[in-house]
């Protein structure tokens, strides 16, 4: 039997387990749309695409599978672009359907036509124009493919709105295979034996951990090389989770600008560095040349482009972050039991931990005022760590990662690498899609909520009841932090003070509101706010000028931190 | 330093783009690109000339390597490989110069390809270093036009140092 390209798309999200696409209509896309309801896939219609492109990209850090955006061409296409670019940094699998004007009139300038392809491809994995309904099952088998195979990125498939008419048979390829394409997987066991060796000679391992960890589901193996040989831990801000945040004895915290003192100054001082699923970005390494300076650097990452790209290592390997570190514990597995590792690394968990309580993450509690890690640490408190929680980007997204102890992968959702605000709220509501049953809050600043405020109707009238708790300061915080320390106080454009009232915005939306003034109803307004079975806004007036410490300064070596 | 680049990609829409953005958004010089079909069909390959020190080199390599359409990277530095360009000059050659002229292509054996009453076009072949040799020689008569392949690469059967 025939079918339409629009059924065959349709067709080909069934077979690749897709449940639910986040999108919005438009007239290249309406043949599809036409086709949605005859299909087993759910379509969230948000209200503005660059909700759906980070709702989908919620979804996907969420469960770990590839989340699915659908827009029309033109400004609908061009509205994902932050998104995409937000995936594509973070590595996250996401595919993108856009519609394309008819095949005859591409190159024509015609109505709603854009070269998103051309846009688009400096920030995604890969991206297609099918040109003939025959490529279409293919082409969106390779688009899954690709997105979640190697270092996973966002795909996108441009959609002419003839191809999506045209008609043919339905046949789905079982598999793919590309000449050009082979993920580098399976670790070079040579390494592996180099890397084990140099594990049992080093006095101070540190293992740094980063997003690749969770993208590659290692985490089980992460924890088994930490604990069995008594390595102590930092991660980057997307590999938060992987090793739980709430394990005293060995995790360290993030690392890098605003990381803890004790994981600085072990990256400083250590003697053989661990890198895995991780790529050195500035904002983690600080200075280049003075970092890490006394280690024996081992990099495992699937990506060979990360290796010897901005610091040089001793020992690359490139694999998938599973596959090296099981390797890595059979081979360690063999001779475990011949080291005492506790001992053997006892000196070292001692200055780790003298480090530790010479300057440990705090801030400087208020009786009045509301600090806003307190607040964090409150949401900490009632979720138990048990939520998945989102952030926003800025001092929040900070805070969060300082003072909220993530204990599981996935449980954690914030753009690391473009730093997108905006992007909370609606990953909030992919996530909160995946998991209906499950707490999901958002972290949010006063400024980067209002970036995709609008979707507030989205969460409400698909009932996700997502909770969001402004750290509200009355400031582009981070923005103003940086003109207070390094511009002489000129705040300029920081201020937003001009600002809705969000309680009664959220009631306009149909959400509830919550707002807190003081300290002491910070704990019982959380509480009652996490209980309501909607979406809630909670907007927290926290003190207004404080800053995130500890913070190296940019350019600075991970030593030159700033302090409380 | 310079570095002879021999990349084989899938001739499928848009490859073009995808090397020549990749050099320009990652800040790498190109200093000549040549494409061409190969033998197999629906391959093509590249032969790209690009300058940096060995880890920007590293970094390109393993930057096209990652494109998806891209089959195999070759860096010929490594490896003994031939290297071809040509070049097409239009040389201004009165009567008086024309000899001395002819005389300097037959010795870098090049090919008269167009003649005029005072112009002469010739078409020369050979690596880098022969063809701005035979710019250099032919500038003093006055080189009204020139026109530049990118370099092509083959390696060669014998490794031998
Ligand atoms: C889309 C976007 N525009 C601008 C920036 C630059 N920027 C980084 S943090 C920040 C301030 C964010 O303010 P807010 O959301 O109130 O968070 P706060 O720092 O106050 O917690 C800005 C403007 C950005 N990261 N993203
Ligand atoms: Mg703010």
């Amino acid at each position: 039997m025939e079918l339409t390209g629009a059924q065959i798309l349709l067709k080909c999200l069934e077979e690749e387990g897709v449940d639910v696409v986040f999108g919005f209509p438009g007239g290249a896309v309406i043949d599809i749309y036409d086709a949605i309801p005859n299909s087993s896939i759910e379509h969230i219609l948000v209200r503005h695409e660059q909700g759906a492109i980070h709702a989908a990209d919620g979804y996907a850090r969420a469960t770990g599978k590839a989340g699915v955006c659908l827009v029309t061409s033109g400004p609908g296409a061009t509205n994902t672009v932050t998104g995409i670019a937000t995936a594509y940094m973070d590595s996250i699998p996401v595919v993108i359907f856009t519609g394309q004007v008819p095949t005859p009139l591409i190159g024509n300038d015609a109505f709603q036509e854009v070269d998103i392809v051309g846009i688009t491809r400096s920030c995604t994995k890969h991206n297609y124009l099918v040109q003939d309904v025959r490529d279409l099952a293919r082409t969106v088998k390779q688009a899954f493919y690709l997105a979640r195979t190697g270092r996973p990125g966002p795909v996108l498939v441009d959609l002419p709105k003839d191809v999506v008419n045209q008609k043919c048979t339905f046949d789905y390829p079982e598999s793919i295979s590309l000449r050009s394409y082979n993920p580098h997987l399976k670790p070079h066991i040579g390494q592996i034996r180099k890397v084990a060796g140099l594990i049992r000679n080093a006095e101070r391992p540190l293992i740094y951990s980063g997003g690749g960890v969770i993208s590659s589901k290692s985490h089980e193996e992460l924890r088994w090389l930490a604990r069995e040989m008594k390595i102590p831990v930092t991660s980057t801000l997307m590999g938060l989770g992987a090793y739980p945040g709430d394990d005293e004895e060995l995790w360290l915290g993030m690392l890098g600008m605003h990381g803890t003192y004790s994981a600085n100054m072990a990256v400083h001082n250590c003697d053989l560095l661990l890198a895995v699923g991780a790529r050195f970005d500035d904002r983690v390494t600080g200075k280049i040349s003075e970092f890490a300076p006394y280690a024996t650097i081992v990099h495992i990452d699937v990506d060979p482009t990360s290796i010897q790209k901005n610091v040089s290592v001793h020992v690359p390997l490139v694999a998938d972050c599973k596959s090296a570190l099981s390797a890595l514990q059979k081979e360690l597995k063999a001779v475990k039991d011949e080291v005492n590792w506790q001992r053997k690394h006892e000196q070292w968990l001692e200055q780790i931990a003298e480090w530790g309580r010479l300057h440990p993450l705090n801030y400087i509690d208020d009786e009045e005022k509301i600090k806003p890690q307190y607040v964090v640490e409150k949401i900490y408190e009632i979720t138990k760590g048990d939520a998945i929680v989102c952030t926003e980007v800025g001092q929040n997204q900070m805070w969060a990662a300082q003072f909220y102890k993530v204990k599981e992968p996935n449980t954690f959702l914030t753009s690391g690498g473009l730093g997108t605000m905006g992007y909370g709220f609606p990953a909030a509501m992919g996530a909160q899609r995946a998991f209906p049953d499950k707490l999901v809050v958002n972290i949010a600043g006063d400024g980067s909520i209002q970036m995709n405020i609008q979707e507030m109707m989205t969460v409400v009238c698909n009932k996700l009841p997502v909770k969001i708790v402004i750290l509200n300061n009355g400031y582009l915080g981070m923005v103003r932090q940086w003109q207070e320390l390094f511009y002489k106080k000129n705040y300029c454009s920081t201020c937003m003070e001009a600002q809705p009232d969000f309680v009664r915005l959220a009631e306009a939306y149909g959400a509830a509101g919550y707002r807190i003034t003081e300290k002491k109803d910070v704990e019982k307004v959380l509480r009652e706010a996490f209980a309501v079975d909607k979406p809630v806004i909670v907007d927290v007036r926290v003190a207004q000028e404080e800053n995130v410490y500890p913070m190296v300064p940019a350019g600075a070596s991970l030593t030159e931190m700033l302090l409380v | 330093m310079k570095h002879t680049l021999s990349v084989m990609v899938e001739n499928e829409p848009g490859v073009l783009s995808r090397v020549a953005g990749l050099f320009s958004g990652r800040g790498f010089n190109i200093e000549s690109l040549n494409v061409a079909p190969t033998l197999e069909k629906g391959v093509s390959l590249m032969t790209i000339v690009a300058h940096g020190d060995e880890s920007i080199i590293e970094q390109i390599v393993k930057q096209l390597r990652k494109l998806v359409p891209v089959i195999t990277v070759k860096d010929f530095t490594e490896i003994k490989a031939v290297e071809r360009e040509m070049v097409l000059l239009k040389v201004n050659a009165e009567d008086s110069k024309r000899a001395e002229i002819l005389r300097i292509t037959d010795i870098f054996r090049c090919k008269v390809v167009d003649v005029s009453i005072d112009e002469l076009t010739i078409e020369c072949t050979g690596d880098s270093g022969k063809i701005k040799a035979i710019v250099n020689l032919l500038s003093r008569f006055g080189i009204k036009e020139i026109a530049r392949t990118g370099n092509v690469a083959l390696k060669r059967a014998m490794q031998i140092d």
